[in-house]
């Protein structure tokens, strides 16, 4: 089974990601791929709680005039060493100034969350099998890096100051 | 040079923290190989043929005496009493055991040491002028920007899972180019713009491998205080756009090919344009701060041309032989840089032992304001020498084992550590370079042939810069059997140049047969002082090429 988890907590996960497009979409909350949304737009919109999967390849140019409407974005990391859903959030949040929750589904492993929640993932669909408890230590390996990330606006050396 | 304060060395502390945790994951199977592989490697720790191997950062190659005796007790505590010199001018060890390298880090961690990002698809050391701060012709020390460079690039949360690995190099020398600038993803050479000011020229692209390429200028004129801020916009359309298909493909100078020069330096301005004057912009005060670390050291006044050394150059001609080639000019008067090679005959190039590294360490703090650098030549080099003292400076590295006089000759070669201890390697590089030391041993030969870059590769990795060698040696494999081939003409310096395939390669004990052959083509076409590269060009390949495959009669 998957765990939900934000920084501090084990989360009750109520977005289902819908795999299979042939058969009528489930009920509910549902994700599914930022292409089929560009493409049935104007059905989807009338329902409630419809919300994006991004993948690295995701033109972000073509969704920003949906961007705010979304209460959800997953970016999806097809293997934990894809390393394109981490620029995809920062530009998500300090870019297209995203204001929901930024999802990491796919290949969400331990030891990149504190990389992911400083690019701005909110929440983390972690990787079958892997226990929530361990992972909610893993959002601070460093106390003070270096860079400015969304989590950290500033870098060290303004911080230091 | 720069000294850790608290925010960095518990940045260094939480490393070895974390990386002990995943070890242990590791050894008791929570974390899988796939799983594992790419933390080790960002690590620096590679599985290899025999044991694990260990790269130790050294940014941009600099060292200080204590740090360097840490490396000797390591090499002694850890490993089988030996360590190796990479061309990213850090520090391998070839033996420890996983278990042990928790351990190894909370040692390097004491001394303001440790191993990250060595390796894996991340960005690696920056490197730049062995001779950075003390060689004549130098706009400004080129190592606060490397420093800069080195924290922004630690643990960049964005750009941890590159397509591929990502190097940069910078250089700041008027007319030379000790760092193959050209050669690196990204290239800064500092330069001043028409008013004056103070900023970078941007090279992107270039890189050895399977697929050469000298690096494009992105970037004309870049100010100072806005180098981080372009950085990050390089790295994000890599990060973004780069391939991650085909491993082959995946360095940034195959995306800068695909989309063209000046369409990749669009994207990045408009990416930057976004980032430029935001937060990231560099600070006068740090930059100031930076800068406070590399300041000179207490250097004496001292006449331009010592007399005791004039006497002791005209009474000694072995002395005068290593004078000539392992001693560089030095900006301030009465001082001297003296390369110590690590290249003597039987030594595997780079390789030094925990002895030697001891005896590095006592030099340096005898002879040396206590630093020392390694050099992608894979050789180490003491800075700051009084002239006065150079004898004696020499009588000792005599003895340690690294007074060969041979910088920049022949068998001063860059070499990979090959099929013997490398993975990947398709075939042996060592003994290659053993075989060449052995025939090539006569100094009067070797002197009067001159500079010559001779650069060994065991795979198409290219960790032995063959591509970039005056004559360039690659290990391949031809149905399991080990073969070399022979390129010439490669230069790694301001007017780096790719060499070109001489035709079909080698068996392994031809190769001394067919460079002594090129080095005999050289010296009869060559006019009075001119350098082999320098013949190479002016006489063209097609006549090393036709000569060194003739039949013999």
């Amino acid at each position: 089974m998957q765990n939900l988890i934000n920084q501090t907590t084990v989360l009750e996960n109520t977005w289902q990601i819908v795999s299979d497009y042939e058969d009528d979409l489930p009920q509910g909350n549902i994700l599914v791929d930022a292409q089929y949304w560009l493409e049935n737009k104007d059905t989807l919109a009338t329902r409630k709680g419809v919300s994006l999967i991004l993948s690295g390849d995701t033109d972000l140019e073509s969704l920003s005039a949906d961007l705010s409407g979304f209460e959800v974005i997953a970016v999806n990391f097809p293997a934990f060493a894809d390393g394109r859903g981490y620029s995809l959030a920062r530009l998500l949040k300090e870019r297209y100034g995203f204001q929901g929750e930024i999802r990491a589904i796919g290949d969400v492993l331990l030891d990149q969350l504190y990389f992911m929640k400083r690019c701005g993932f909110d929440t983390f669909l972690l990787k079958d099998g892997l226990e929530a408890e361990k992972a909610l230590k893993f959002f601070d390996t460093f106390s003070d890096p270096y860079q400015l990330a969304y989590d950290i606006q500033t870098p060290l050396f303004r911080r230091k100051a | 040079m720069y000294i850790y304060d608290n925010y960095d060395q518990r940045i260094v502390d939480e490393r070895v923290a974390q990386f002990k945790d995943q070890t242990e994951r590791y050894l008791a199977g929570e974390l899988t190989e796939e799983q594992f592989l790419p933390l080790r490697l960002q690590n620096g720790l590679y599985v290899q043929r025999y044991a694990p191997m260990l790269r130790v950062a050294v940014p941009y190659g600099l060292l200080s005496s204590k740090q360097v005796r840490k490396l000797a007790h390591i090499a002694r505590t850890y490993d089988k009493g030996y360590a190796h010199i990479s061309t990213r001018t850090n520090l391998q060890f070839n033996w420890p055991e996983l278990k042990d390298v928790p351990d190894i880090l909370a040692e390097l961690a004491t001394v303001q040491m440790h191993a990250i990002q060595t390796s894996g698809n991340c960005i690696r050391n920056t490197t730049t002028d062995q001779f950075a701060g003390v060689t004549p012709n130098e706009l400004v020390d080129p190592r606060p920007y490397c420093e800069i460079i080195r924290q922004w690039s630690t643990f960049h949360p964005e750009f941890a899972f590159l397509p591929r690995k990502f190097k940069i190099a910078v250089n700041s020398h008027l007319t030379d180019d000790r760092a193959a600038t050209m050669l690196h993803d990204i290239g800064i050479k500092i330069v001043k713009n028409d008013s004056g000011e103070l900023g970078f020229a941007v090279y992107v692209g270039g890189g050895l491998g399977r697929t050469p390429i000298v690096a494009s200028l992105v970037k004309e004129f870049l100010p100072e205080k806005d180098l981080l801020t372009y950085l990050d916009a390089v790295l994000r359309v890599y990060n973004l756009n780069g391939r991650r298909d085909n491993k082959y493909k995946a360095r940034i100078k195959i995306l800068v090919k695909a989309l063209g020069v000046e369409a990749f330096a669009e994207k990045v301005d408009a990416e930057w344009q976004h980032l430029k004057d935001g937060p990231g912009t560099l600070t006068q005060e740090e930059i100031d701060r930076i800068k406070g670390h590399f300041t000179a050291p207490d250097y004496e006044q001292l006449d331009k041309d010592s007399e005791v050394l004039s006497q002791q150059l005209a009474e000694n001609k072995a002395f005068s032989n290593w004078y000539q080639r392992n001693v560089s000019e030095h900006k301030v008067d009465g001082y001297a840089i003296v390369t110590l090679t690590l290249k003597k005959l039987g030594t595997p190039p780079g390789d030094i032992t925990d002895k030697q590294l001891d005896a590095v360490a006592d030099l340096a703090e005898r002879y040396s304001f206590s630093e020392v650098r390694n050099t992608h030549e894979q050789n180490i080099v003491l800075a700051d020498v009084k002239q006065d003292q150079l004898f004696d400076l020499w009588q000792e590295a005599k003895t340690a084992g690294f007074a060969t006089p041979n910088l920049g000759l022949l068998t001063d070669m860059i070499c990979c550590p090959g099929g013997d201890f490398c993975a990947l390697a398709n075939a042996k590089s060592i003994p290659v370079a053993e075989a060449l030391q052995a025939k090539f041993d006569d100094l009067d030969y070797l002197h009067d042939l001159g500079e010559i870059d001779l650069n060994i590769s065991g795979c198409m990795n290219a960790c032995g810069h063959h591509h970039i060698g005056h004559i360039g040696v690659l290990g391949v494999d031809k149905k399991g059997e080990e073969f070399y081939q022979v390129s010439l003409g490669g230069d790694s310096g301001p007017d780096a140049t790719i060499g070109k395939i001489l035709g079909p390669s080698f068996a392994r004990e031809q190769m001394p047969e067919v460079i002594g052959k090129v080095l005999d083509i050289y010296v009869d076409q060559r006019i009075e002082g001119e350098r082999f590269i320098d013949t190479y060009r002016r006489a063209g390949h097609a006549i090393f090429k036709e000569r060194v495959y003739a039949k013999s009669n």
